[in-house]
């Protein structure tokens, strides 16, 4: 349920951006590099790029970094200190030009960093992200928001979620949140009444292509299926696909020593990864690549359901895309689901 | 594209390989690894200019292996690929058979691994004018110019490995970076573990790739790490007569010839 609906001309995106930055506040958004969009650090407007279907990699760096460090320590005569993350440092950041599937997928996030443990940082960096996210008027092949309980207008994540809804490129402004509204007050010229514009005309169409819940209910009796090895035999086993999912949040923890202090850093993992399951004693309790397939696939549309209540893909495609081998994963969750058991 | 189909069902058919590995039609215009088994799989095979993944990394794979006797579907970069993979005793005439399609598009099919060499040595490797000129750019620098375009380019390296995972000469059971007692490489993605690990990527590659590129092509963040094999296949044009995969075992970084130039040493 919005708060308000507002209307921003065209021109007046820039302006915003503009008194954001004024405002001290980092703003993250999509900005092309070697022919690849990626989120990054936005200091110009122009480095902003907004005809774009989808980023290479998903906006979750900027609650959960790739590479973070969690600490310090040092031993001394007097023993050993301990200096955790300053959370004080943690920097407001407004995520700029956000797509539905990567707003969505910051709830699935949230959902495994609150599962057993509440985790401090994730949570911290996380409530000083502003959302500013951004309807898909394109879709490509990729695609599959909408089977799996998301589509190309969804609010659902956003602060404040942009439409281009009308010819002259003017947006429809949902304002979903407090945070959406302190946005808004910052600007209160540029966000105009009259928000009542139909936006489901100038959405990308996405066709519905699967039901994950009948997805959910094959894999129950896919375990022991053959059907993996078939699937995984073209994956080469790296993990583009973790580090670009949103959803991904496999870490892996390594402590850098420097003689007598160091750091504890939380770094990412993925399933992928031979290595990621390798036991002390040489066991390996997922040896081959069909087996790590497999736990992807469970992992996303069995295992977060049971546990989570919540879906481990927002149907971004990015895996697909990012994928050196073309492991179509929408192509798979069809086949799964049509998979006689 | 008939023939090669033809020829790859007759191979299945008469049991003379286990497994075509080949191309199928993939996603968006891209095309993707089809491994036929059966004789109808191979309908599915194509070939055009799309077929640029090398796939050579697959015929090391302990599940594709598996299957038996291979038939492999190789472009020049992929037979390339495959002699120094033999060469290094990965692969044999045992164990794969070469299905080459030439720089002309024309199926052609080799008794043995020998007659693969033979015409691989018919080209030489050439650095195209695109990174040549990157190449070039990158030795005008001053050192801390270069310093910080390595910073630069590596930076958004999130350490996936897909470079390595595509590289068919990145074979290893257990890679260095996946060793850690001791940690040689830092597993986390910041500058130091980033350009830790594509310098010895680049070092375990010297007068071994065969510039395929499969490692640029395979990045998910468009990195130009192939700049790095490449300017050690120029130095060893350069230095040591030239990079050329061979059957024979004279690895170009690890046999000492006598007049081997030693003016790299400071």
């Amino acid at each position: 349920m919005n708060i308000e609906k507002r209307y921003i001309r065209k021109g007046s995106l820039e302006k915003l951006f503009e008194i954001i930055k004024s405002d001290s506040r980092t703003v993250v958004g999509p900005s092309a590099r070697n022919d690849k969009i990626s989120f990054k650090k936005i200091e110009k407007y122009s480095e902003i790029t907004a005809d774009y279907i989808q980023t290479t990699q998903s906006a979750k760096e900027t609650a959960f970094p790739r590479t973070e460090k969690i600490l310090d320590y040092s031993k001394n005569s007097d023993g050993i200190s301990v200096i955790g993350t300053d959370l004080n440092e943690i920097p407001e950041i407004v995520l700029w030009g956000v797509r539905p599937c990567d707003t969505i997928g910051a709830g699935e996030l949230s959902a495994i960093f609150n599962w057993d443990y509440r985790d401090e940082i994730y949570n911290n960096r996380k409530s000083h992200i502003a959302v500013l996210g951004f309807s898909c008027s394109k879709a490509d092949e990729y695609c599959f928001c909408t089977s799996v309980g998301g589509n190309p207008g969804s609010t659902e994540g956003s602060d404040i979620l942009f439409t281009r809804a009308g010819d002259d490129g003017d947006y429809l402004a949902e304002i979903m949140t407090e945070k959406g509204l302190q946005i808004a007050s910052l600007a209160p010229d540029l966000f105009e009444k009259d928000g009542n514009v139909d936006k489901s005309g100038y959405l990308a169409k996405v066709p519905v292509k699967f039901d994950r819940e009948q997805v959910r209910e094959k894999l129950e009796k896919l375990f022991e299926s053959g059907m993996w090895v078939d699937q995984s035999l073209k994956c080469l086993g790296c993990g583009a696909c973790a580090y670009v999912c949103p959803t991904c949040a496999c870490f892996d923890i390594q402590d850098e020593a420097h003689g007598r202090s160091g750091s504890r850093i939380r770094c990412w993992d993925s399933c992928g990864f031979s290595i990621f399951t390798l036991h002390t004693s040489g066991h390996n309790p997922r040896e081959v690549q069909s087996q790590r397939w497999r736990q992807r696939i469970m992992h996303k549309f069995s295992y977060m359901p049971d546990r989570l209540a919540v879906y481990g893909c927002t149907g971004c495609g990015r895996c697909s895309r990012a994928c050196p081998a073309d492991m179509n994963i929408l192509e798979q969750l069809i086949s799964i689901q049509e998979a006689i058991v | 594209m008939d023939d090669l189909i033809k020829r790859a069902k007759e191979l299945l058919e008469s049991s003379r390989v286990k497994v075509v590995i080949g191309y199928e039609n993939g996603t968006d215009g891209k095309t993707r690894a089809l491994f036929a088994e059966k004789p109808g799989d191979a309908d599915n095979l194509v070939f055009n200019s799309r077929c640029i993944m090398n796939l050579a990394a697959y015929v090391t794979k302990k599940e594709i292996r598996n299957k038996g006797k291979m038939a492999l579907i190789a472009t020049l970069p992929v037979m390339r690929a495959v002699i120094q993979l033999a060469s290094e005793y990965q692969v044999n005439d045992d164990n794969l058979l070469v299905l080459g399609i030439t720089p002309e598009s024309k199926l052609i099919e080799f008794k043995d691994l020998a007659e693969v060499e033979k015409f691989v040595h018919q080209f030489q490797i050439e650095i195209d004018s695109r990174n040549k000129e990157m190449l070039d750019k990158i030795e005008k620098m001053t050192p801390s110019e270069r310093w910080d375009f390595w910073i630069q380019e590596l930076s958004p390296c999130f350490k996936c490995y897909a470079c390595r995972a595509a590289c068919p000469m990145c074979y290893c059971s257990r890679c260095t970076v996946d060793f850690n007692q001791p940690q040689w490489i830092p597993v986390p993605s910041h500058e130091l573990g980033n350009l830790e690990w594509h310098i010895m990527r680049a070092i375990h590659l010297a007068g071994r790739c065969i510039d395929c590129d499969a490692c640029y092509n395979a990045c998910p963040l468009a990195i130009p790490l192939n700049l790095l094999t490449k300017r050690m296949l120029q130095d060893a044009r350069e230095n040591f007569g030239g990079y050329q995969p061979s059957l024979k075992a004279d690895h170009l970084m690890s046999t000492f010839k006598p007049e081997d130039k030693d003016n790299f040493i400071l």
